[in-house]
């Protein structure tokens, strides 16, 4: 399995029926692909939908009906479609329930850098603010490191995308929760140590007695 | 002046450093004609209010690559490397806003709003220079309404009259942006007679909007 699948499919885990979920782009995207079949779950996508599906086939792509990306999807029946001021509405005002985004870096005060690069990467925010902001809570599906440097960081260098704590970091070493005393280490990845975590992390994890395997298969 | 007019005339009367909004969300909901015909007149120091600037060769981008753009306020620019150059070589001035603050900020310029206070920013370089301002105990960002001199709207319909309907995903900014332009210029997929948009499924009434631009001519 490699890196990105894992971490999709533990994110996966987290996703409750009948939940309103709004997915980022890139490695958030896969985590739709791995959730259990019994369970529905309401995606949004910011452009202004709920209920979004990929698209079911080639050929049925309809131009007004796009993630926000701008490709084609499908939608659910029962989908609703609305304009931008909803959409942040549901988002901001704490309707939506969970989302999970790509990172940057997180610290050991839970706050997400994950909008630019000062200098190198000026992509703009998006909804990304927004999302970190107003849902009620927010994954982080990252790498835990890039280029042999650790994304959990003591303190975010690189600019913050909200002081909000997140609420969870899945990566495909470990699942890191961010709690009032610090970043607490919850899950490994099959076969990984604390001892390995640890070597690649440069903040500060507490280690609970019981650190339990990510329940992946 | 008729509410139904050319692409031709609805264009001419944007001066060159105008400032337009233009629906559309990486292009789907964004108005094709008048990007042609904006980039035909050569509409040059023109400020573009819009949530991204879409890809080069698509939508808004097109108006990016033809250098028509001074100034863009948007809440994305990194699927446009052309914009990002542009900017880079200080040829564009970009006012990057958060998606929900852009949205809100233009309803308060269209719905007569003196700002709108948000959580969103709090604590980031999105707070430089702004008012904080607490309410019961929460702070919040101040935020100014934004407004256009002219709007350009993409409706899937609309009516002789203007009534406007938009569709699936590419409604996003449109009937937004068809409240704070000055001169709202409407396009549509389609024309059609007055009353098969039923009223409640008119998302744009037709009072605000100024100009609805003519099918094209089709000859033989």
């Amino acid at each position: 399995m490699d890196d990105k699948t894992l971490i999709a499919k533990r994110v996966a885990l987290e996703l409750k029926a009948g939940s309103l979920v709004n997915l980022g782009i890139g490695l958030p995207t896969l985590v739709a692909a791995f959730l259990p079949r019994d369970i529905e779950v309401f995606f949004q996508s910011e452009n202004g939908i709920v209920g979004m599906l990929a698209l079911p086939e080639e050929g049925l792509e309809v131009e007004d009906l796009t993630d926000a990306g701008g490709s084609p999807i499908g939608a659910l029946p029962g989908a609703a479609t609305f304009d931008s001021a909803m959409s942040f509405g549901l988002i901001r005002g704490g309707h939506l329930d969970l989302t999970v985004l790509g990172g940057l870096q997180v610290d050991e005060a839970g706050r997400l850098a994950n909008w630019m690069v000062p200098g190198k990467m000026v992509p703009g925010m998006g909804g990304a603010m927004d999302l970190v902001s107003g849902a009620k809570r927010v994954i982080v599906a990252m790498t835990h490191t890039v280029k042999g440097e650790s994304k959990i960081v003591r303190q975010c260098s690189l600019p913050l995308t909200s002081t909000r704590p997140v609420s969870l970091v899945v990566t495909e070493l470990a699942v890191i929760e961010p709690t009032s005393d610090g970043l607490v280490l919850r899950e490994l990845a099959p076969g990984v140590s604390v001892a390995a975590v640890l070597r690649v992390t440069q903040a500060e994890l507490i280690v609970p007695a019981q650190v339990q395997e990510m329940p992946i298969v | 002046m008729r509410k139904t007019v050319s692409l031709a005339e609805a264009v001419e009367q944007v001066p060159d450093g105008a400032s337009v909004m233009i629906g559309g969300f990486m292009g789907v909901g964004t108005p094709p004609r008048l990007i042609d015909e904006t980039i035909r007149q050569g509409k040059k120091g023109l400020t573009i209010i819009a949530n991204d600037t879409a890809r080069p060769g698509v939508g808004i981008g097109r108006l990016i690559d033809a250098r028509l753009v001074r100034k863009v306020i948007a809440s994305h620019i990194g699927t446009n490397p052309v914009t990002q150059r542009q900017m880079l070589a200080g040829e564009i001035d970009v006012e990057l806003v958060p998606q929900s603050t852009l949205i809100e900020r233009i309803r308060a310029g269209g719905y007569g709003l003196g700002g709108i206070l948000t959580s969103t920013g709090l604590g980031t370089v999105v707070e430089d220079g702004k008012r904080t301002i607490e309410v019961d105990g929460r702070l919040f960002l101040l935020e100014k309404p934004l407004m256009a001199d002219f709007a350009f709207i993409y409706a899937k319909q609309a009516d002789y009259l203007g009534n406007l309907a938009y569709v699936l995903t590419a409604r996003n900014f449109n009937p937004v942006m068809a409240m704070a332009g000055n001169v709202v210029v409407a396009e549509a997929q389609s024309i059609v007679p007055v009353g098969v948009i039923p009223p409640d499924a008119v998302m744009t009434p037709a009072v605000l909007v100024k100009c609805l631009i003519a099918r094209e001519r089709r000859n033989g």
